[in-house]
């Protein structure tokens, strides 16, 4: 049997962690906690300081203060044996190019102190896994993106990790090679796996965590289920138009909307009813209209506005 | 800087798997690997040794390519450590983030940097064993002190390997190396003792070169291959060997300052 950590015990706790670059705080004092069995997502605009959350968890880098928990073991101190039960896929693939994908899950299993018989049993599943099987053999060169990140992610398995920590594990993959991405992690959650993960596509976030946390300039701005997130900081309706004269319009709309946002050539409206604001763009029929039901994006943009962050 | 970038280093026998990755990516490549290795020092060896050799009378009682091929054996061990320690360490530390990926495991950047020193140590022992054999299948050297000679050509590829791994950690860009070869390497190379007996040099240039751990590997390496033993062993052991162990803890400091923050 496997020893997993029981579910509902915390598998990382971080508590007023500070990470400080010269005078930039990228991370300002933050709580939370992980528990077993869950996906937990870390969301944010870039530069939100998720990627150095993800690195201080795993102790590859200290902290200014706080205190961080990861699998019972105090990080930075035991970071080293922690990650004896962690699997990582890091943002950008480091698969090793000189080897075959086969070598590859083999060479990293060494890292982990198994040995050859227990990683030559288990790469089959891990093709398997990464929609590889029967290509193991193939050079990493001739794997298109999508199978470079399927293989990370396998790899991230090799130890059969408690915990699986991926930074932005579908980033610059099509619709086919992401939705097959997400297909694996629910694999995973079923197998038990806790998952951490961050992103900034809300639709996956939405799709595949429990709960999340939002972060922006290295603090937290709002933790929760993204059921509760959306319920908690946004209207149920939104109703986004656009076309000649939509300024004109949104004017008139702000008593029949909760809220109305201009952006760009855009207005959205949030409301509890929708019904008023359909019916007033009925007498405008060269406005585009769009109604939709909230989502996790429009608490995103809400909370973090709507400017570019480069 | 972190204080902790200073922590001494917690060594362990988790270096042999980096060791053998590398070794598992150089089996792939090995013949044209140790062709590149070998044709330049033994190019050298021969084209120097008899061509100059022969508009030479004897350089200290022995004909000029027998007094060359000490050098070449330190000197050739010299550049291959340097060669992996730089550009191949380089390219997997900064090119491919390898160690990145090694370090989400339950391995240390010690562990990391040592078993690169050792790989680094590894293939510039073959360099200069394979001159070394070959030196001595031409009946160039003696083979009384082959093991001596293989425990010379091993320390001297540990402070080759443990300096450029030092710069390794500094530098941005390939091109940094280039700084490294034409100030560090060459100078070195030059004023050793490897292609002319040192007492040809200028008295400062001498005392530089005395704490150079090349100057101290030819002064083993020559003897030992014309059967002799070699006067002041142990200052000539003790220098290479302080480089190694410095050089180490500098690269691991250096190291740690570059990739954990």
């Amino acid at each position: 049997m496997n020893l997993r950590a029981e579910s509902g015990s915390i598998v990382l706790s971080v508590a007023g962690l500070r990470k400080r670059y010269g005078t930039d705080e990228v991370v300002a004092g933050i709580d939370f906690e992980v528990h077993a069995g869950e996906c937990f997502g870390l969301l944010g605009p870039n530069g939100a300081g998720k990627t150095t959350t993800l690195k201080l968890a795993l102790g590859l880098i200290d902290p200014d203060a706080g205190r961080i928990r990861l699998l019972d073991r105090p990080v930075p101190e035991e970071a080293r044996e922690a990650r004896q039960k962690v699997g990582v896929v890091p943002q950008f693939d480091n698969l090793d190019p000189d080897f075959t994908a086969s070598e590859n899950l083999q060479v990293y299993g060494r890292y982990f102190g198994l040995k050859k018989s227990e990683i030559e049993a288990r790469i089959p599943q891990l093709l398997e896994f990464a929609g590889l099987a029967g290509r193991g053999s193939g050079k990493i060169q001739t794997l298109s993106g999508g199978m470079k990140r399927r293989l990370t992610l396998a790899r991230a398995l090799v130890n059969d990790p408690e915990v699986v920590f991926m930074d932005e594990p579908t980033t610059g993959l099509d619709p086919q090679a992401r939705h097959l991405i997400w297909e694996r992690l629910k694999r995973l959650k079923q197998d038990g796996k806790t998952l951490l993960l961050t992103t900034h596509f809300m639709e996956e976030a939405e799709r595949l965590c429990s709960r999340l946390l939002i972060m922006d300039h290295g603090r937290i701005i709002a933790l929760g289920s993204p059921r509760e997130l959306i319920s908690k900081h946004i209207e149920p309706h939104v109703v986004e138009v656009h076309g000649p004269g939509f300024e004109h319009w949104a004017e008139g709309a702000r008593k029949l909307a909760g809220r109305v946002e201009i952006a760009g050539e855009t207005a959205f409206c949030y409301a509890t009813d929708e019904e008023p604001l359909v019916a007033s763009l009925k007498a405008h029929p060269l406005l585009i209209y769009l109604h939709r039901p909230a989502n996790l994006e429009d608490v995103f943009l809400k909370l973090t506005g709507r400017d570019l962050r480069d | 800087m972190n204080p902790r970038f200073f922590a001494v280093p917690m060594l362990s026998m988790r270096f042999v798997h980096i060791w053998r990755r590398n070794l598992l990516v150089w089996r792939k490549l090995a013949i044209p690997s140790m062709l590149g290795n070998l044709a330049d020092p033994m190019i050298f060896l021969f084209g120097l040794g008899y061509g100059l050799g022969a508009l030479m009378p004897a350089v200290q009682g022995v004909s000029y390519i027998a007094f060359l091929a000490g050098g070449m054996v330190a000197s050739s061990t010299m550049y291959a450590a340097t060669f992996e320690a730089m550009y191949s360490a380089f390219s997997r530390m900064h090119q491919q983030k390898t160690w990145e990926g090694i370090l989400n495991a339950p391995i240390l950047l010690e562990d990391v940097v040592l078993g690169e020193l050792v790989w680094a140590t590894t293939k510039a022992t073959l360099s200069g064993a394979c001159i070394l054999a070959v030196v001595m299948a031409l009946g160039l050297a003696s083979p009384k002190f082959a093991l001596a000679l293989l425990a010379v050509i091993v320390l001297t590829g540990l402070a080759f390997a443990a300096l450029g791994l030092a710069f390794n950690a500094l530098a941005p860009n390939y091109d940094f190396f280039m700084y490294y070869f034409t100030l560090v390497i060459t100078p070195t190379s030059l004023i050793s003792g490897v292609f002319f007996p040192v007492d040809q040099l200028p008295a400062v240039l001498q005392s530089v070169a005395s704490v150079l751990p090349l100057y101290h590997a030819v002064a083993l390496a020559r003897p030992f291959m014309l059967g002799e033993l070699p006067p002041n062993i142990l200052l000539h052991l003790a220098v290479p060997l302080i480089y190694a162990a410095v050089g180490f803890y500098v690269a691991l400091v250096l190291t740690r300052r570059r990739l954990l923050k």
